[in-house]
């Protein structure tokens, strides 16, 4: 392993602050630089590591930039096919109910040909967590319109931008799932800055929490970017994340469990 | 008072240059080295070492676990 230093001095094993999560393997990721998907991976092994799942988590990976999920998080993984992660994840939970079982979707899988499997898991209360990556187009194949991408932005297929009139309007599946009786937890977060970073960690951990509780469907969204798809640098695309998708599907918690929120009301003391 | 020295370690195959901990950085620490790794990405190194708090900003933000972070008081 090639390296570069700081002050040789303070490198010592009694003095570390911080170090990736031995659960993150260590192959290199396959995606583009700076890429939202990257970090949430990052914070989701260091989760599962934290709270020693290792042994119980069980993961059900989509199709769609994250589809090698598999090699990058050292736990028990299985792929489904396009869009049906929830519909898989749900016989998993189901047959192995001690087990804590996920979904990790971007948008393409969970909002465009996975509606219905998301909508019906969600509404069914599965005992699962589904993260959803927004970042507002089809990565993989190119950049093309997402059920997700905001009106007037520009993608493959719609080169003039998103004209609402023809194309429809985009698709705010958080808000759309914190409606269902069946969803315990329901969040949205972003992962492009330290602060956000340490929030969206904080909520999965929550929602991680709330899953063993086995009350039902939480579900975490996380606002990404798409350096690639949008044609941009790394730090010019979360500059234009923050402008453009922040204002269209702000973060925060859209649905928390009524005994918590109960006694933080209590308490005073606001998560 | 009791100073805080931080010192990171760039794990040089895995980065990819994205920038983003050097925005991040609030002391400036971390510059992109002009060589490149090889994977053909310019690094991110840190170019003033001392600068650093080892606040771990940067290995927080970073999308590939790029950094270590060691942190003491002096």
């Amino acid at each position: 392993m090639k390296e570069v230093t700081g002050i040789k001095e303070i490198i010592k094993p009694e003095n570390l602050a911080y170090r990736k999560s031995n659960i993150l393997t260590d192959e290199i990721m396959h995606y583009c630089p700076g890429c939202g998907h990257s970090t949430t991976h990052r914070i989701l092994a260091e989760l599962i590591e934290e709270e020693g799942l290792q042994q119980d988590a069980i993961g059900v990976s989509p199709v769609g930039c994250s589809v090698f999920l598999y090699n990058y998080i050292d736990i028990d993984w299985q792929e489904a096919a396009h869009g049906r992660a929830p519909a898989v994840a749900t016989a998993i939970k189901r047959l192995l109910p001690d087990k804590f079982v996920f979904t990790y979707q971007g948008d393409g899988d969970l909002a465009a040909i996975g509606t219905a499997e998301t909508i019906h898991a969600c509404n069914r209360g599965e005992n699962i967590l589904i993260i959803f990556i927004n970042n507002g187009i089809y990565g993989m194949t190119g950049g093309q319109m997402a059920p997700t991408t905001l009106p007037g932005m520009k993608s493959s297929t719609s080169p003039f931008g998103r004209d609402v009139r023809s194309m429809g309007n985009p698709i705010k599946m958080t808000d759309l799932v914190a409606t269902l009786p069946g969803t315990y937890y329901v969040t949205r977060q972003s992962v492009h800055t330290p602060a956000n970073v340490k929030k969206t960690k904080k909520a999965l951990r929550k929602a991680i929490q709330y899953q063993k509780l086995n009350k039902g469907t939480c579900f975490v969204e996380v606002v990404s970017n798409c350096p690639s798809g949008w044609k941009m640098t790394p730090t010019k695309a979360n500059a234009w994340m923050e402008e453009n998708m922040f204002p269209f599907y702000p973060l925060g918690d859209m649905k928390t469990p009524v005994e918590v929120s109960d006694q933080q009301s209590k308490t005073g003391k606001n998560d | 008072m009791a100073k805080i020295k931080g010192s990171i370690v760039v794990n040089i195959d895995r980065c990819k240059g994205c920038e983003v901990c050097m925005v991040s950085c609030p002391t400036g620490t971390i510059a992109m080295a002009k060589e490149v790794n090889s994977r053909g990405y310019n690094y991110a190194y840190p170019a003033f070492p001392d600068l650093c708090i080892g606040c771990a900003s940067c290995a927080i933000v970073c999308p590939d676990g790029v950094i270590t972070v060691y942190k003491t008081k002096i």
